[in-house]
């Protein structure tokens, strides 16, 4: 599916960064009427959708895509290509902001939130630079528009205005632009220096250099400096940001933002590193303990939070360590699994805080205790609510089982069993975390007079989120039995493989 | 006739202007007269630029005199570069200075002010051109005296021990140069720079040269605000006018280290200073201590305009610290970073002035609410705030590139990360006014109507620097050919042997 | 013992110099501030004039019989130098009469706010 066969093929590129930014500016033109501003939102969304599957095909047919724009400094370009790797998470984040916009649509009005105009536009602008991430030729186009879309989405933070609102911003933006300035400038700093190139190459650029010290310290300064993976004890800001109206949280802080982070490693570790060259930095076995030791300790203190967005906050970072982990392990298959795990953490996590936002609009609720009973008021919302949680367990038949399934596989071919075991412990963390809030919900009555339950009683969120919900919900039923184009694009990354035959021995 | 007096052209129109300024009689007019000669002043200066990029250097003998008798100006890439910024950073701010100039200074001393900026400006432009020894000290003080005058024309009256004190440390420290052009003129007999750094090579070692080194140093140091000698700067810039702090921190600061440069990499041989005097690691340290203190200090302070104040001594602490690296890279970036931080401090302090326009003083809690009220201010503000933090796509950014790429260069691992570190404590006070601008509410009983946005001659000036910020942090051509080419010449041209020695006749 | 008697002019510099500076630094009064100022500027002024002295050497102006003078160029130097000094001291003493008239006191110490200590 082609609409833009006309458009010559590199400059889909430059449209896939500037639609969301004209979109932005055509919102603050049509900011009286707030009907016109959500369909320019919607409109833009679309077409944007539709340039990243016009790059998708292209991509599938070996055609070669870059741009370079001015040199920043000398040998070092902004400059753009197209590769599986990005073209996969252009894919994920350009099609659930369609479902955002309409979401946020519902959302909004029924929350009636302020500032709307201010927020749809630094909303296109942080998916401006998503796309710009993810077509990055080199590391500094990485991190510039790692930088922006920190900036970008730092008023969507702290859109309330509030106190809580303030202090949550200020550890966002804290957090993440002083491990992006400490560590990870300083990483793409140290980069430079040693290789002399920062462009991503198949195979990595760093295996010239024979100094493990100097591996094993850029390494752990790309997985700190990657804030947005929010690998302990830089986890904070994620937590933080949950202040956010829920669209935010859940596009944002559950796919843009936070995926940005993930991508961004598994970009380091496939294109900077390279996979065969990341065995044998001396870190890597640290951040990938380090990493475990993530996933683990923060579905514990999910399981403490009261608060719906803040357990959902905890379990996100502990599934962003599943992807690190999968980077790390520096076996084709893990990393595989580490991309997918990207598409269906994205659908699985934007449906549970789609039900969180819901469930604040319609009923009111922010805490788990008060939700007992809900499932009677808001079943169709409840229903998402458990089938996106059974993804993220990774229970067939919901589109998070092929992922850990590939990540359990990379495992054991990496011999790590320990990593087998945190993944094991860890779905069972989730079910506990995860399961009791639709259970609850369905079987628990606050009431003590049961009456038989009627259409009548529903009290759902607007339409428009209800929508949103529903569709991201058959996403994950849907990626169980059709990933076919992701797996086949995951194959199309250099070094990296689903089949584990062809590895085997 | 006019292209063969170019090189003169920065200093005399500004100095012939300032009696003209005086005469005149109404402030509009003076304004007017101050503007446009200054603006003439920086089209020279583009031209100097673009001849010594295209042709070396540029010698212009004064009076006929030829060099090494007579006083030489000495153009080439290095102060071309740094001249241009400054002349043009004069411009913008003596077009923003009309109603800035208004409200904060009374009527009856307009004339005085604009006739001060014209001789500052003579005496920087003079500073940067001028190839001798002795006629740089006496350009110095023409500037620094017309600064004291600057900064006391505040209507504060802390302005006056502000500037008292500005004064008697300024003058300390130009007395310090003074002793070390003194002490080299006795052992060489010349003063003219090219002159005098092909007679102290020389010498092997002397002790005169070397006790020269140190007080010229001292005295720089002074000039240039470095720590710990910068206890005159924050007052100063505290409580002149904002105008004068604008045209100030992005100009006389940087002259200084333009000046610091010039005697360590022309005159003295970076060879000698760094390697023989190990004048490397004291600067060196010196500048990490400036950037660390005096961010921290910056973030404790009250008043925006101290805020700003000690940030400029870390930054220059930033620029110190590329001489100290002992590189064509390290220089390179102190160069860079001299013109970056002129964008970002000129349109910062443009705006703390307009908030002083509308609000009347510049506290933190003056601040609040400012975000609604004065928009493009405010926008203004925290795109060159960010510049100060170095986010990629401001200029702030490129500086840090080139500064820490130079030091791990060298290997140099510990100093990277401190630059970066420090630069972490710019985004506690940089974000402190801008949490008050944007998330606080106009304080009760201003009256809204009153507070609102500045005149367009303060915005537009404003917002050239904001927008240059951005332009030269993506399009960094200009700025790195310049820099690199001045860079290059500086450290070649102090690294070569001995060329034939200019005989002195009797 | 002839170390000193041969350097005696810079003798004569150092301690006009120290005293000049210790009375900046230690003097409460501004106007003695400035005062010290002129004096440490001055013996710089003695610096550059004693080195300008050739042994032997009469002063430069031109007259018949006599073949060795002494250095004229840091005499004009000094004089460009003086020049200065003066223009220091007098913006240096218009500042202390208005600080006289803000304040209504030129000692450092009754000055109320510690802000304004110089």
């Amino acid at each position: 599916m082609n609409l833009w066969g006309f458009v010559e093929p590199s400059q889909l590129i430059l449209l896939a960064i500037i639609v969301p930014l004209i979109g932005g500016c055509a919102l603050l033109a049509a900011r009286k009427s707030p009907n016109l501003r959500e369909a320019v939102t919607i409109t833009t969304s679309i077409i944007l959708f539709t340039i990243v599957l016009a790059i998708t095909s292209n991509a599938f047919n070996g055609v070669q895509m870059q741009v370079t724009w001015v040199e920043l400094v000398p040998g070092i370009a902004l400059a753009f290509e197209v590769e599986p790797l990005g073209v996969l998470f252009a894919l994920v984040a350009s099609f659930l902001w369609i479902i955002t916009s309409i979401y946020a649509i519902g959302y909004m009005r029924g929350h009636h939130e302020k500032n709307q105009t201010r927020f749809f536009f630094c909303f296109a602008l942080a998916i401006s630079s998503v796309m710009a991430i993810c077509f990055s030729r080199n590391l500094l186009t990485l991190f510039v528009f790692y930088e922006v879309l920190t900036l970008s989405t730092y008023p969507l933070v702290t859109h309330a205005g509030t106190y809580e609102a303030k202090k949550g911003g200020r550890i966002y933006l804290g957090i993440l632009l002083s491990t992006s300035i400490a560590f990870l400038l300083l990483a793409v700093l140290g980069t430079w220096s040693v290789a002399g190139i920062l462009e991503f190459t198949p195979g990595g650029i760093l295996n010239e250099v024979n100094n493990p010290l100097v591996l094993g310290v850029l390494l752990v300064l790309f997985c700190y400096g990657i804030g947005k993976a929010a690998i302990m004890p830089f986890h904070r800001w994620l937590p933080a940001a949950m202040v956010a109206p829920t669209p935010v949280s859940a596009l944002l802080h559950a796919v843009a933002v936070v995926k940005a982070g993930v991508f961004s490693i598994l970009k380091v570790a496939i294109y900077i590193f390279g996979i065969d060259g990341l065995k044998e930095v001396p870190t890597a076995d640290l951040m990938l303990y380090i990493a475990a030791a993530t996933i683990l300790l923060s579905s514990c203190i999910a399981m403490t939070k009261d608060n719906l967005k803040a357990r959902l906050a905890y379990s996100t970072v502990s599934q962003l360590s599943y992807i690190v982990l999968g980077a790390l392990l520096a076996s084709s298959v893990a990393t595989a699994g580490a991309t997918l795990h990207i598409v269906t953490h994205a659908v699985g996590k934007i449906t549970l805080f789609f039900c969180a936002g819901a469930i604040m609009v319609a009923a009111h609720k922010k805490n788990i205790s008060e939700m007992a009973g809900l499932g009677r008021t808001m079943p169709i919302t409840m229903i998402a609510f458990a089938i996106g949680s059974l993804s993220i367990i990774g229970l067939p038949p919901f589109a998070g089982t092929w992922s850990k399934w590939f990540l359990f596989v990379g495992a054991l071919e990496a011999d790590k069993l320990i990593v087998l075991a945190v993944l094991t412990i860890s779905s069972l963390l989730n079910i506990a975390y995860l399961l009791p809030i639709p259970i609850k919900a369905f079987f628990n009555s606050p009431e003590k007079n049961e009456q038989p339950w009627s259409w009548s009683q529903t009290k759902e969120a607007p339409l428009p989120s209800l929508i949103a919900i529903v569709i991201t919900s058959i996403g994950c039923l849907v990626l169980f039995f059709y990933n076919q184009p992701f797996i086949e694009l995951i194959n199309l990354i250099p070094g990296v493989s689903t089949n584990t035959q062809e590895l085997a021995p | 006739m006019l292209e063969q007096h170019l090189a003169a052209l920065p200093i005399l129109l500004p100095l012939i202007a300032a009696p003209i300024v005086l005469l005149v009689g109404r402030s509009s007019l003076a304004w007017m007269v101050a503007t446009l000669v200054s603006g003439f002043a920086t089209i020279a200066a583009w031209q100097l630029l673009i001849t010594c990029l295209a042709s070396g250097s540029l010698s212009y003998a004064v009076g006929g005199w030829m060099a090494p008798w007579g006083i030489e100006l000495r153009i080439d890439a290095a102060n071309a570069f740094v001249l241009l910024a400054v002349t043009a950073i004069s411009t913008l701010v003596l077009i923003y200075s009309k109603d800035s100039v208004a409200k904060e200074i009374e009527s009856d001393k307009h004339l005085l002010f604009y006739t001060a900026h014209m001789l500052c400006l003579a005496g920087l432009s003079g500073i940067l051109v001028t190839g001798d020894a002795f006629n740089l000290f006496v350009f110095l003080e023409i500037s620094s005296l017309a600064t004291y005058t600057l900064v006391s024309l505040a209507s504060d009256r802390r302005c006056l021990t502000a500037a008292f004190r500005y004064l008697v440390m300024g003058t300390i420290g130009a007395t310090f140069i003074l002793i070390g052009v003194g002490m080299l003129y006795m052992k060489t007999g010349t003063l003219n720079m090219l002159d005098l750094s092909v007679r102290i090579n020389l010498y092997e070692s002397s002790r005169t040269i070397n006790t020269g080194l140190a007080f010229v140093m001292v005295g720089v140091g002074i000039k240039l605000a470095l720590f710990p000698l910068h206890m005159w700067l924050p007052p100063a810039y505290t409580h002149a006018p904002s105008a004068v702090t604008a045209f100030l921190a992005s100009t006389a600061t940087k002259v200084a280290v333009y000046v610091m440069i010039r005697f360590i990499f022309t005159i003295f041989g970076a060879d000698h200073v760094f390697n023989d005097m190990g004048m490397d690691l004291i600067l060196m340290v010196l500048a990490v201590v400036a950037i660390f203190k005096c961010s921290y200090m910056a973030t404790v302070q009250n008043n925006v305009k101290t805020v700003l104040a000690f940030s400029s001594v870390a930054q220059i602490g930033y620029m110190v610290l590329g001489i100290a690296l002992v590189s064509a890279a390290g220089l390179m970036a102190g160069l860079i970073h001299i013109f970056n931080h002129a964008l970002m401090k000129g349109a910062l302090f443009m705006a703390v002035g307009a908030v002083f326009y509308r609000v009347g003083s510049v506290n933190l809690q003056d601040f609040r609410g400012l975000g609604k009220h004065m928009p493009w201010t405010m926008a203004g503000f925290t795109l060159a705030g960010l510049s100060i933090i170095g986010v990629p796509l401001t200029v702030g950014f490129i500086s840090k590139w080139y500064l820490v790429s130079a030091a791990l260069d060298q290997g140099n691992w510990l100093v990277a990360v401190l630059v970066l570190l420090g630069s972490l404590l710019a985004v506690v006070y940089i974000g402190r006014i801008l949490e008050a601008a944007y998330f606080q509410k106009l304080p009760e009983g201003t009256d809204p109507e009153q507070v609102k946005e500045v005149p367009y001659l303060m915005l537009v000036p404003m917002w050239i620097l904001v927008i240059a910020n951005l332009y030269f942090g993506i399009d960094t051509s200009l700025t790195t050919d310049a820099a690199s080419a001045a860079a290059q010449w500086l450290f070649e041209n102090s690294q070569t042997s001995v060329p034939q020695v200019m005989e002195m006749k009797p | 013992m002839s170390f000193i008697l041969d350097y005696y002019n810079y003798w004569v510099v150092v301690f006009l110099m120290m005293t000049g500076f210790y009375i900046v630094i230690s003097a409460n009064n501004l106007v003695k501030k400035i005062a010290g100022l002129n004096i440490f500027q001055t013996s710089v002024f003695m610096l550059y004039i004693s080195m300008g002295k050739v042994t032997g050497g009469t002063a430069p102006i031109v007259v018949e019989g006599v073949e060795l003078y002494s250095n004229p160029l840091p005499h004009v130097l000094i004089l460009t130098a003086i020049v200065v000094g003066v223009a220091t001291t007098s913006v240096g003493l218009a500042l202390i009469i208005r600080i006289k008239r803000a304040y209504g006191t030129v000692e450092e110490n009754e000055f109320k706010n510690s802000d304004d200590a110089i």
